[in-house]
Parts: C-alpha cells; structure tokens; sequence
C-alpha cells in the first residue's frame, strides 16, 4: 500500500518534470536564433557543463573549440575560442548556439545538439549502422549545465 | 545582421590558427621528389583551393619520415607478398596475374594512376579493386577478394607502386562526367547526426586541428594507405566509410555505387598530385 503510493507519488513527479522540458522539435528560437526559455526549468549546473564539454561521448565542444578554463587534452580550432564568451553572449543566445547554431550561424560547421529530426542517413551513435531511434546529442539539462558553464566565461 | 557579422568577425579569428597548416617540407620517396603541392586541378576550380596538398604534408615528422624511404615503408611487406599472389596460379584457369601481365614493373606502370577507370566493353565504371576481382573472377576463375580485406590492399598496392611519381589523372569526361557529378553531390552532403560533410572538414578546415587530429585535405593520391594505428593497410571505400561514421551517420558500403562515384571525383580533386602509395599514416 504505502509502496504503490510512493510509485504514484514518483511517477508523478517524473509526470511534471517532463511536461517542463521542452521537447527539440519544440524548442522557440527568436529571429536571431536565441532560446530564450530555460528548456527544464531547472537552472544549470556549471560544473557538470564543463564535464559535458570535455567529454568525447557527450560534447567533446574542445574538439573544435579552445576554451583556457578547461584542463583539456587536445583542444582544436574549428571554432573560435570560447575565452570570454560569457562576457558579450547572453545566455539565450548561448542556450540558441547549442540547441541549433545554424539558426544563427547559416551554415555553421557546428553540430546541433539539441535536434532530433532532419537528419540525412542518421547513424546509431558511432557504429556507422543506421539509426533506429534518434536522441539528441545532449540532454536538456546537459545544454542547461553547458549555458551555464559558458556564462562563467567572462575574461577572454 | 547583427549575428551575421559577427560570424565574419569569428572567421576571421579563427584564421590565423591556419598558421598550423600544411608544412614546407619537401616528400621525397627514395630519393626521388614527389609534387605533393600542386596547383588546383579544374574540379577544385570552384572551391577557392589554389593548391592541392598531399595529405603528408599534415603528418608529424616521424611519421613523414617512414613513408620517404621503402625500407622503413611498414607497408612493403604487403607488396612483397602481394607479389608471390601476383605469381601464384589460381583457380580454374590455371593462371596467374603474371600469365597476362608479366612483370608489374613494365604493365603496372601509370595503372594506377587514371583509375578509377570507365570500362566499355563492361559499360561499368571500374575502381582499381573492382578490376583485380574482374581479373580473379573472369581470367584466373579464383574467387574475388574482399573488397577492403587484407589481400586486395596488398595487390592494390603493388600496383600502386609501379606508379609513384607519376601524377594523378583520373577522367571527368565522356562516361566519367556523372560518376563525377555523383561523387560531388555526396561530398557536399552533410550526413549524420553531426551534419557533416567531406567539404565541412577537408575544404573549409585543413590545416587546422579538430580535437587531436590535423585535417588533411582528404586527398587519395597516398592510397592505399599504411595505417599505424591499425598496423595495416587502409582501403580508400574503408576510410570513407570511416569518415562518415564519424560524423555518427548511416555509412554506404565498401565498393557501393556511392563510393565509386565518390572515388571519382575525389580523385579528381587530386588530378595532378604523384601517386605515393602504399603511404603511411598515424
Ligand atoms: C565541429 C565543430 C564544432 C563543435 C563540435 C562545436 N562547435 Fe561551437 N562553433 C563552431 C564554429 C565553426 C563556430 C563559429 C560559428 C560560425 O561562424 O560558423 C562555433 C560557435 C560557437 C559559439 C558562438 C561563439 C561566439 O563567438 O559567438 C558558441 C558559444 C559555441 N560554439 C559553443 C559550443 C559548445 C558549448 C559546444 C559543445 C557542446 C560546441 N560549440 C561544439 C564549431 C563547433
Ligand atoms: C568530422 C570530420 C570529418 C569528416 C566529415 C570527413 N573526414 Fe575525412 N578525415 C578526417 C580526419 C580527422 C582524418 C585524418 C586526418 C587527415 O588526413 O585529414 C581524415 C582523413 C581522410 C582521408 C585520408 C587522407 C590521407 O592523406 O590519408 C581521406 C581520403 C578522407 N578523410 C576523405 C573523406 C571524405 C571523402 C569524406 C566525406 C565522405 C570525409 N573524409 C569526411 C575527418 C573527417
């Protein structure tokens, strides 16, 4: 009894949570590509966002980007440096370059990281085989975590 | 507008990172001078590439090195075998690649060099692979090799050998022209989950480093390639295949038609570069 009320009790709240997050295909851009709205509410954690930027599997943004505040291995140049950029990007512009930069870089080499449909011959993950269901790259919070991570970035 | 503009501002700062680039070193292979740097073929003529590179100009030294002298060259002993498979009677013919060839030394020479190839009397556009398993299958009657395994790279590049020096100069016209046209519409397609194209990475970004990788301009002219970090040879279908994965997409096949027609006109980017391979690579 007390256990089917706990269940109840979590499903609802997972319930909420989700109805919170704002689902790719859903994601409002403004005419300069900027999300302005939080995509779960929950604000971002900054620590878990340089984790997720550094990872190989998750953003592996330092393939392309140079970023001084992370201890890195191997940080490329693709991108320009991201020093600073905590300093003249507000954070729905970032939370906009992540979800889908192309909404604001026509064309941009960057990847969308928050983007589930549009794809040409999607892959599953790294195996070069097709896709049977496609994720995003990065989850909602994990683009929350990397806005606020980036937001730390105020010396260039 | 706004955004726009800064997007030039980010190009241009991300410009100077080019200094890494291709270096100046000069390939030689036993001594005898390569052009590794050439001026753009007509297929680069509309991609503001005034020079194409080979892609060992954007290897570390100690890799370059192994590939300038035969005898540290670890792919040689796949040619060196490939030759006792090029004497070896095989299949129901009785024959040998040597029965009709004699010596690769005299016909090899220059083989390599216009592949792939239009073949009329088959109507089949023919890469180098699909020809040595014609052979196999038609003259020798032996079965065909896989078409990236070890044995094929081994042939292709005893063939590849008898045509070090001499440039690259694959066909664009006459049957060639939609093989071309093909090839091209996939190299500019930006597949995968990563949206990404040949182009995004091999024209818009050699010379710069993506995570600890120096991008080449993705040129064929060094195939088939000794890879280190596999400790064998790399079929040219089996790093495009490669490639593609990596931009976490849905890959074509080894030997597909894509892939034909993608040699193709990857091929003629490099119209012009010598052909060095077996090369070697990290
Ligand atoms: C494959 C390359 C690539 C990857 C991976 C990549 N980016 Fe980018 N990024 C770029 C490029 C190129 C630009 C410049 C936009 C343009 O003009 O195309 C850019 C621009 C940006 C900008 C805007 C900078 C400015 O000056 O306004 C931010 C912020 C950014 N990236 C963050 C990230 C983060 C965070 C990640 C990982 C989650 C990431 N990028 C992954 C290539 C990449
Ligand atoms: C995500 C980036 C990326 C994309 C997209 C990509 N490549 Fe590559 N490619 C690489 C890297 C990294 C290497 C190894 C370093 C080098 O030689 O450039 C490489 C190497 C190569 C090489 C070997 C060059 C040599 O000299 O050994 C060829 C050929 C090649 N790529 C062709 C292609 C083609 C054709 C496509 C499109 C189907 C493609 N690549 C797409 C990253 C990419």
């Amino acid at each position: 009894m007390r256990l089917t009320a706990i269940t109840a009790a979590v499903a609802l709240t997972a319930g909420v949570a989700f109805a919170e997050t704002v689902a790719p295909d859903n994601v409002a851009f403004d005419e300069y590509g900027a999300v302005e709205v939080s995509l779960t509410g929950t604000p971002g954690n900054a620590e878990n966002g340089a984790k997720v930027m550094t990872d190989r599997g998750l953003g592996n943004c330092v393939a392309c980007h140079v970023v001084s505040a992370l201890s890195a291995d191997f940080q490329g140049e693709v991108g320009p440096s991201l020093d600073g950029v905590g300093g003249y990007r507000s954070e729905a512009e970032l939370r906009g370059v992540l979800v889908n930069a192309k909404k604001m870089f026509d064309g941009t080499v960057m990847p969308a990281f928050y983007k589930v449909s549009g794809f040409i011959r999607p892959g599953d993950g790294y195996t070069g085989k097709a896709a049977t269901e496609i994720t995003p790259i990065l989850s909602a919070q994990e683009i929350e975590d990397v806005v606020a991570f980036l937001m730390t970035l105020k010396d260039s | 507008m706004k955004f726009k503009a800064l997007t030039a501002i980010a190009a241009l700062l991300a410009a100077p990172a080019f200094a890494g680039g291709a270096d100046d070193d000069v390939l030689t292979i036993d001594g005898q001078e390569m052009m590794s740097k050439v001026a753009a073929a007509p297929a680069l003529a509309e991609t503001g590439i005034d020079t194409a590179i080979s892609g060992w100009h954007f290897r570390e030294d100690d890799t370059q090195a192994m590939q300038m002298d035969t005898f540290d060259n670890p792919a040689m002993i796949a040619v060196d075998q490939a030759l006792d498979a090029w004497n070896a009677v095989e299949g129901t013919a009785d024959k040998s690649c040597a029965s009709c060839h004699g010596a690769p030394e005299e016909s090899m020479a220059g083989v390599r060099a216009v592949y792939p190839k239009w073949n009329e009397a088959a109507g089949e556009m023919r890469t180098l692979a699909m020809q040595i398993n014609t052979c196999r299958t038609e003259n020798l009657g032996a079965e065909a090799y896989k078409y990236d395994g070890a044995e094929m790279t081994a042939m292709e590049a005893l063939i590849t050998v008898q045509s070090r020096g001499m440039p690259m100069n694959v066909a664009t016209d006459g049957p060639a022209a939609e093989f071309f046209d093909k090839g091209k519409e996939i190299y500019y397609t930006r597949y995968g989950i990563l949206e990404l194209s040949c182009a995004n990475c091999h024209e818009q970004n050699y010379g710069n480093y993506i995570r600890a990788d120096h991008l080449s301009q993705g040129q064929i002219n060094g195939f088939p390639t000794y890879r280190l970090k596999n400790a064998g040879l790399v079929q040219v279908h089996n790093r495009f295949r490669g490639c593609i994965r990596d931009t976490r997409g849905e890959t074509f096949a080894v030997g597909s038609p894509e892939f034909v027609a993608l040699e193709v006109y990857v091929s003629a980017r490099g119209n012009g570069l010598s052909i060095e391979g077996p090369s070697v690579r990290q």
